[in-house]
């Protein structure tokens, strides 16, 4: 932990002193090239401390197995011989970043395969799931937020802000299960897993059906349960922008209000909503963990659930460093965006 | 005026639900791990003033819930009432882990049972179970922003005052916390502790987790208010004074700090219940047979359940008007700070 750290603290200044002039693209290569070096550090970070908890606390996934009478002491012993769990914790990180080397992140015990194929699929789906979510989310922001602050204290903003301050105050947790007793109840979508049995035999325009119908709670929950700040961000930078002396010009000058709206407003407001944007790209793998979950969807959250209650630590500190990983790169790609909207700001070394 | 008011309210309710979830064993009918295996998920009982004879008995009553023949279903006995007692003896509980007491402030006599939010599926009441879940999940939510914010205004002190390499080291920490998603991270660190711990193991483990993951913010804003609190005239007068580091920290830092340390426990407290709520909801809190509202949500993951028993809703919907409080305190703290402060004063 803290050799990496002490690593990260050097690293910034020897980036800088040997990448490249400070022009625009320079400094944007630059940046990225930071970045990079960070998120590296970053996740050799986490692995170490990862290692080094596991080192020092009790049990292992093979403590399980040790209960059961049927299987001998002798048989847990080879086990965890074979799979070199006695060996001293700097030989396991040393042979754990071999296999990073060969891209595999570690063995998962439970499943029986090495980790990184497991997390691929299952990084899909939460993707597939938060990636609607979020396009759901901002459409219905964006446009709530807009529509608000152009009709300000008319009676759509303020249902909106109604119901923004219910779903503010109600946990993600009590919204999913509420969610999903109506669903259960009422049959109207399916529940449980992502597709259902017997998907493969279906037509491909079926197979599309029967996703939709499955994505459509859990995507619902995740929208709504995001949406209040979102819509309350947007509503804000459109307040303050339609409020200024340039619109009002605009207005005088008979501009259509949609021209006003989208044209001339909206651009201006950007700044904070790409920052909020960058936000939301980066929390894609990690917002959806709880509503997994609850939903059954077979994507990440449930995985490490599985695996921390299993022990199955390899699949944990790999996912663990994925979902940070996204969130490094989610954070920086958020940077960029803003460097790219607004060319006032200019991204940092 | 109206800002305070609600803030006042809000205040209120925490108190009340504070003082009854510490209070809980005498607020409770029953022991949280009484169990009644012939009144499982039983409904709430419903209290009664006049009988079925349409005449009021000028005191509440109970019924008894029996099987109705076949299935599920209970209906209420209605031949004999049962009084509601205040003050009845009942199972013994202690108060803070101190006073001992088996009196509890309402109760019915034994055939009968007063189930005011239903029961749970091994027939224990859920009322006494949300209270004394409430213990678990409320206290943990206080003491771990308590521990978080201790660690943050430590580590944000060391940081803004003394600059140089301690500040580097700590805010290059901040930033590799701040980078990594909260809940993958505290379900990791709580997979690689041990999994089958005690109660109390487990309230620990949970609030060493949290201020584990939850110090680089509040440590971020502290450093910010003390560097420009550093440059400030009287303090550099009490350095020239010779004043040691020490009395600058407690006598001109420390006051500074205050509000901020307000608005923040009043942000974090809420989100550490509901991440105390969510990890046993995941089963990763404290187990069975003592309750916590995670715990007892999590009952919900069962489909039956989930459809049929509506009151195994209600940890979560106590949730709504703890968080909605604990946010009105939070922004009338962050609007009217210099008002606040002179309350404080």
């Amino acid at each position: 932990m803290i050799i990496s750290s002490a690593l990260w603290l050097y690293s910034l200044p020897i980036c800088e002193t040997y990448l490249g002039p400070r022009t625009p693209v320079g400094q944007i290569m630059r940046y990225v090239a930071i970045r990079f070096g960070q998120a590296i550090l970053l996740l050799l970070g986490i692995s170490f401390f990862a290692f080094a908890f596991v080192a020092v606390s009790p049990g292992d996934f093979f403590q399980e197995m040790r209960l059961n009478p049927q299987i001998s002491q002798n048989t847990v012993s080879r086990f965890r011989t074979q799979y070199g769990m006695d060996q001293p914790f700097l030989i396991r990180y040393g042979r754990w970043l071999k296999s990073v080397g060969h891209g595999d992140l570690g063995y998962s015990l439970a499943y029986g395969s090495p980790v990184v194929p497991l997390l691929l699929v299952r990084a899909r789906n939460t993707l597939f799931l938060t990636g609607t979510a979020m396009f759901l989310a901002w459409l219905s922001a964006l446009s709530l937020g807009v529509c608000c602050a152009e009709w300000s204290e008319g009676w759509l903003d303020r249902v909106c802000l109604l119901a923004t301050s219910i779903l503010l105050v109600f946990p993600e947790l009590l919204l999913g299960l509420c969610f999903l007793a109506l669903a259960v109840r009422t049959g109207w979508f399916r529940t449980g897993g992502m597709v259902s049995p017997g998907f493969e035999d279906l037509s491909p325009w079926n197979q599309a059906k029967d996703l939709a119908a499955h994505l459509f709670v859990p995507a619902l929950v995740l929208s709504l349960g995001s949406l209040p700040v979102l819509f309350r961000h947007v509503r804000t930078a459109m307040l303050e922008v339609l409020d200024s002396p340039s619109i009002r010009a605009a207005r005088g000058h008979g501009i259509s209000r949609h021209r006003i709206l989208f044209r001339h407003a909206l651009p201006v407001a950007l700044n904070p909503i790409v920052s909020l944007f960058g936000l939301s790209l980066a929390s894609l793998l990690s917002i959806s963990l709880l509503t997994e979950v609850i939903m059954s969807w077979p994507g990440l959250g449930p995985l490490l659930l599985e695996a921390v209650l299993s022990r199955d630590v390899y699949v944990v500190i790999g996912a663990t460093m994925l979902s940070a990983l996204f969130l490094v790169m989610g954070s920086a790609a958020a940077d960029l965006l803003l460097y790219a909207s607004d060319s006032r700001i200019h991204p940092e070394g | 005026m109206k800002r305070v008011s609600l803030m006042v309210m809000s205040l209120i309710f925490l108190a009340v639900i504070h003082l009854s979830v510490f209070f809980a064993g005498f607020f409770s009918p029953y022991d949280y791990a009484a169990q009644d295996r012939e009144l499982p998920y039983c409904p709430p009982t419903s209290i009664h003033w006049v009988n079925k004879e349409g005449r009021p008995l000028w005191h509440p009553f109970v019924y008894r819930w029996v099987e109705r023949a076949g299935g599920q279903r209970y209906q209420e006995d209605q031949r004999t009432p049962y009084s509601i007692h205040a003050l009845t003896r009942g199972a013994k509980y202690t108060v803070g882990g101190m006073v001992t007491w088996d009196r509890h402030l309402f109760g019915v006599d034994p055939p009968a049972r007063v189930f005011l939010m239903g029961s749970d599926g091994y027939g224990r009441d859920l009322f006494s179970r949300l209270l004394f879940g409430g213990q678990i999940s409320l206290f943990a939510g206080l003491v771990a922003t308590l521990f978080t914010l201790t660690f943050g205004v430590i580590l944000g002190i060391l940081a803004g005052f003394y600059g140089g390499w301690p500040d580097a080291i700590i805010m290059r920490c901040v930033e590799l916390f701040l980078a990594l998603p909260w809940l993958y991270l505290l379900l990791a660190l709580r997979g690689l502790l041990p999994l089958h711990t005690s109660p109390a193991q487990a309230f620990l483990l949970f609030i060493i987790v949290i201020g584990l993951v939850g110090w680089a913010r509040p440590a971020r804003l502290i450093r910010g208010v003390v560097l420009s609190a550093k440059e400030r005239k009287h303090l550099l007068a009490a350095r020239s004074f010779g004043a040691s580091d020490l009395y600058l920290v407690r006598c001109h830092i420390l006051p500074e700090i205050r509000g901020l340390l307000l608005t923040q426990a009043a942000l974090l407290i809420p989100q550490y219940v509901l991440a105390e709520v969510t990890l046993s909801f995941l089963g990763l809190g404290v187990g069975e047979p003592v309750p916590s509202w995670g715990g007892i949500l999590a009952t919900l993951q069962q489909y039956h359940v989930l459809i049929s028993k509506w009151w195994m809703f209600s940890p979560g919907l106590i949730l709504i008007p703890v968080i909605l409080s604990y946010g009105v305190l939070s922004n009338s703290l962050q609007e009217n700070r210099s008002q606040v402060g002179r309350w404080i004063e």
